[in-house]
């Protein structure tokens, strides 16, 4: 496959920020000798050179899809870039102290297009909250079967939550998570869940969340206390959610002879 | 440039935030501009990499990394992509209509790592001002590198 390495090389070594960089012993593939190398972190792009001064890097690794562990080594302070699939390397690496590995470690997993996706989304729609404050959208509630349902504000407080060895997070009771597929690859349903239909049901369902489509600056009704409380209506959608889980279950538990 | 392969096949069998036939035209070494010829490529576009493939096989032929990029719009349903280094070299690309090219041209220059950047720069700013708080304090990120603004360094 053809790769625009010269526009790699120039990426690598311009003067854009760098997330991290630093030297990294890397052990080699066939041979276990570890070399020491010049490592760049641009992106979701660690490029690494011979010296510091080399003008073009020996190579690159794309860490998307990655994740990032501690070793349990003979070697202090290594971590490995591991990749799923049968056949994929893992990149072991170890830093030249504890400090500079924890660095690493958490510039590496947090390197992701998504991960910066999130946090971009999660600040233009605190703005827009503020900007457009409580502008009444649709009246009425949403209603929907509760697996279609993607709270993805949950999304940033779980990757940040997330523990840097493990690549799985545990459900949680609020039946929040449940829901939430693992990788945020999946984009929002494109179609609006929102009617305006006033809902007959006993439960007042919160105003939808605001759509986060690039070109649209629609911003639902949100009944806010304050603009910047993702957490509290993180925690509002939970309720809701937990609600609409207890009565799913209690139905397909059938009735009771 | 070592790169992992393997990896960057598995990135192109994600589910692309844009994809379509296109009329192709990468540019040769060699070639005058004007010679290589338009061949029909299903591009595709994930994360930060443009991928394009013959439209019957399954393994790309190329990807090209969309950093430091300007996508420029050409004649009339045309638009191309070059790179800072070397702005003369284009890929271009034939839209079947002008609305598609313009899709394409808004979802190319917003696909850039950098462009994420700067918008999250920009927009931490903006709510910074407006309420006097930094708006990553409270999930505890607002030291990380990626996210200082304007720091230039290497």
């Amino acid at each position: 496959m053809k790769l625009n390495e010269r526009s790699l090389a120039f990426y690598a070594t311009c003067d854009s920020p760098a997330d991290n960089a630093g030297f990294l012993y890397k052990r080699g593939e066939r041979h276990t000798a570890y070399h020491r190398r010049w490592f760049v972190l641009k992106g979701n792009m660690l490029f690494y050179f011979e010296e510091r001064e080399s003008r073009e890097p020996v190579g690159v690794i794309v860490l998307e899809g990655c994740t990032v562990e501690l070793c349990d080594s003979a070697e202090e302070f290594t971590f490995a870039i591991r990749f799923g699939g049968t056949k994929s390397r893992t990149y072991v690496l170890a830093a030249e102290s504890q400090a500079a590995m924890e660095s690493w470690v958490k510039s590496l997993s947090r390197a992701s297009f998504d991960y910066m996706r999130l946090v971009v989304r999660e600040l233009e729609k605190q703005l827009e909250e503020m900007r457009y404050g409580m502008a009444g959208g649709c009246a009425g509630g949403c209603r929907g079967s509760p697996s279609s349902w993607k709270p993805k504000p949950s999304e940033l407080e779980r990757s940040l939550e997330r523990p840097l060895a493990l690549p799985t997070v545990l459900p949680k009771e609020n039946g929040c998570a449940v829901w939430n597929n693992a990788s945020g690859v999946t984009r929002p349903p494109e179609a609006s869940g929102c009617d305006e239909d006033a809902g007959d049901g006993t439960l007042r369902p919160p105003p939808p969340p605001p759509r986060r489509r690039a070109s649209s600056t629609e911003v639902g009704s949100a009944v806010l206390e304050s603009p910047s409380s993702f957490c509290r209506l993180h925690e509002w959608y939970g309720r809701e959610v937990a609600q609409l889980r207890r009565d799913w279950l209690e139905r397909q538990r059938g009735p009771r002879p | 440039m070592r790169y992992n392969e393997r990896e960057l096949l598995s990135l192109a069998r994600q589910p692309a935030e844009k994809a379509a036939e296109i009329l192709m035209r990468v540019p040769k070494k060699g070639t005058p501009f004007f010679f290589a010829v338009l061949k029909k490529r299903l591009v595709k576009l994930v994360v930060n990499f443009l991928f394009y493939f013959r439209t019957d096989e399954a393994e790309p032929i190329g990807a090209l990394l969309l950093e430091h990029c300007r996508i420029t719009k050409e004649e009339e349903n045309v638009f191309s992509i070059s790179f800072i280094e070397e702005p003369e070299r284009k890929y271009c690309f034939e839209c079947d209509s002008e609305e598609q090219c313009q899709e394409w041209i808004e979802a190319l220059k917003r696909a850039s790592y950098e462009f994420m950047r700067r918008s999250l720069i920009f927009y931490r700013n903006e709510i910074q001002k407006m309420t006097g708080k930094d708006p990553l304090e409270q999930y505890g990120i607002s030291e990380e590198a990626r996210f200082q603004l304007g720091a230039r360094r290497q």
